[in-house]
């Protein structure tokens, strides 16, 4: 069954334990210089953001699926039947094209580096392949960030929403008309736009956009070569008759 | 052949500033990553070394394929005297593009790995390819240029064998990388201005390429013309003129068809940086289209030469508007390329017109005049030597 994580911005304190549990993960380096930044950097795959007295959550929202995976020319990335989006470093040649393809800005990459890598949140894969939670759900104090099956944690948070309609905007954020779904859901007592998140995002997967065009490549090549081979048999054979003829006569 | 002293001329010395600057950008590149050598970020991940080096340059290099097409597929004969310089920038467009590659990529070493490591849902992958099949295309097309010029006779007779399937093979991958970099940026659709954003980008991408083929066709010869002091062939730059106004016209037609059905024309009653662009890119093509259409523009050389540099800055203008103007807006930053990106840029152009100048002057490129003028080229001494096309 795919994994996922629930973030409620309505229980959340803004602690910043997500985040040092993730740079911990990682192995980054966490300090309050870190903690200050609110946007996601090859250092930081994960942020907590203050929209006025709310907080909200940024990480790899881990699409059920991903436009970095379709748009990744050596397939670097992977959907997980886990739900995990992962990466293989050991690919990628560096175009960026899944940095560019990202509708959430999520895949950062190590500028100062020499042979950089791209960076992003995994949702703890090898983590919860051992039957772990992912680190941030793991240290989250008031279980703002929640991490478990996709479908109960859908299920739970239209409970939350119908226990206290008042308390929550009656929406959650990346269940299908974000870009097809997400791994990451989002509960938020205000709508989405105000904590941050994008709402503007196709309600389509992204690779059907690209998809829908490269699966024309058999008819164009097909088509092609046979109108090409045509047109040039009809005027080579012509050319071929008229010197013969001219030959003769 | 004499050796000669280089005398320093206004291009020579262009040349070697743009190439000296563009040696310190790769030393900046190199040991201080793309960080160090670019404005790049995490929110606008492509610069002009996509944009310019790889996009346009593929465009520019167009030429080749439809030309290819003309003067084999529909044996017009007329048209063969330009064909070998637009395989031959063609050629060397795919190569600088590799470089450009090299420059762009944060790991150039890497740049093999598509062709092990497939993906054939990423547009990316199909462009790699295909480029990577369309050079060898090209290098075979360019082959018999040298073979002719030693006097190879019978890897010339085999390689005259395999021409024709060659020759397909080469319309068809061009066909596909062309309108593919259209493709590529189909998977951004709200993150690009609408007034550049269309499904039909593919289709946009591979009518403007024939475009610019075409008018980087009239523009090479043009200054082969001067530099190698050979006559130019005017009725066939002027044939291919109207064709080119009726490609242009074909393009700029669609173009509005689609920005019609979209409903986005009331955009450009916004002040903003993007409308101005977008008109600029459209004069460049409308301007020439409907000069083009007009005989004595286009039996003028000095016209016609202008109406082809407004067609190339206008493609140009397009690539960057879609590949990086477009995308401000929706990634919610700016971009300026920093001097190094542009250092670089510049270099390879002046690279690709060296390279080609010195092939040019060594092989029988220009098949027509090469005899009669062979030995006034020697002497020739212009100072635009450097700088031809």
């Amino acid at each position: 069954m795919p994994r996922a994580i629930l973030y409620d911005s309505t229980i959340c304190i803004g602690c910043k334990a997500c985040e040092s549990g993730c740079a911990e993960r990682w192995g980054l380096p966490y300090n309050d210089r870190v903690a200050g930044e609110e946007y996601l950097s090859a250092h930081k795959l994960t942020a907590i953001q203050t929209h006025g007295d709310r907080f909200s959550r940024r990480l790899c929202m881990n699409c059920v699926q991903p436009a970095c995976a379709s748009a990744c020319p050596v397939g670097a990335f992977q959907k997980t039947s886990l739900g995990p989006v992962v990466y293989d470093g050991s690919k990628c040649i560096g175009c960026r094209y899944c940095m560019q393809a990202c509708p959430f800005q999520v895949p950062t990459y190590e500028w100062s580096k020499r042979l950089p890598l791209v960076r992003k949140c995994d949702m703890c894969y090898a983590r919860q392949s051992a039957g772990k939670l992912t680190a941030c759900a793991e240290v989250c104090p008031t279980g703002a960030t929640k991490n478990g099956d996709r479908d109960e944690l859908i299920a739970e948070a239209r409970q939350r929403i119908a226990g206290k309609p008042d308390q929550y905007y009656n929406r959650i954020y990346g269940i299908k008309k974000e870009v097809g779904g997400t791994s990451v859901l989002f509960l938020s007592a205000v709508p989405f736009e105000q904590i941050g998140l994008r709402t503007n995002v196709p309600q389509e997967p992204l690779p059907e956009t690209t998809w829908r065009v490269l699966e024309l490549l058999p008819d164009v090549v097909s088509t092609g070569s046979v109108l090409l081979g045509g047109i040039w048999w009809i005027t080579n054979r012509r050319a071929e008759v008229a010197r013969k003829e001219g030959k003769r006569q | 052949m004499k050796l000669r002293l280089p005398k320093i001329t206004i291009w020579r010395a262009i040349f070697a500033a743009i190439v000296l600057s563009g040696l310190y950008a790769t030393y900046l590149r190199v040991f201080y990553g793309l960080g160090g050598s670019t404005n790049l970020s995490d929110k606008f991940p492509w610069g002009i070394w996509v944009a310019f080096d790889v996009i346009c340059g593929v465009g520019l290099a167009a030429g080749a394929f439809t030309l290819v097409v003309i003067v084999h597929i529909f044996a017009i004969d007329s048209y063969k005297p330009v064909l070998r310089p637009a395989i031959l920038t063609a050629f060397l467009g795919y190569l600088l593009v590799v470089v450009g590659l090299m420059y762009d990529l944060g790991r150039p070493y890497r740049l093999w790995h598509p062709l092990v490591m497939w993906n054939p849902h990423s547009v990316m992958f199909e462009v790699a390819w295909c480029v990577t099949l369309y050079s060898t295309v090209l290098f075979l097309e360019f082959l018999p240029v040298v073979f002719e010029k030693f006097g190879l006779h019978k890897p010339l007779a085999w390689i005259h064998r395999i021409s024709v399937p060659l020759m397909i093979l080469g319309v068809l991958l061009s066909t596909l990388h062309q309108s593919s970099l259209g493709s590529l940026f189909l998977i951004v659709p709200e993150k690009m201005y609408p007034l550049w954003y269309s499904p039909i980008l593919p289709l946009l991408f591979y009518v403007s390429a024939i475009a610019v083929g075409l008018a980087m066709t009239i523009f090479e010869s043009w200054h082969s013309s001067r530099t190698f002091g050979r006559a130019l062939e005017l009725p066939l730059l002027a044939s291919m003129a109207r064709v080119l106004a009726v490609v242009l016209s074909a393009y700029l037609w669609i173009r509005f068809l689609d920005l019609t059905h979209r409903h986005v024309w009331d955009l450009l009653l916004r002040n903003r940086i993007e409308t101005w662009l977008f008109a600029l890119e459209i004069a460049l093509m409308l301007v020439p289209a409907v000069l083009l259409f007009q005989a004595p523009i286009r039996r003028s050389p000095g016209k016609l030469y202008a109406c082809a540099v407004m067609v190339v800055f206008g493609f140009i203008a397009n690539r960057l508007n879609v590949g990086t103007t477009g995308l401000e807006a929706g990634s919610g930053t700016h971009y300026v390329p920093k001097w190094s990106e542009v250092a670089v840029t510049l270099s390879i152009v002046a690279c690709g017109f060296a390279a080609f100048r010195m092939i040019a002057g060594y092989f029988p490129i220009f098949e027509a005049h090469s005899h009669e003028d062979g030995r006034r080229e020697s002497e020739k001494t212009e100072e635009d030597s450097v700088s031809v096309g």
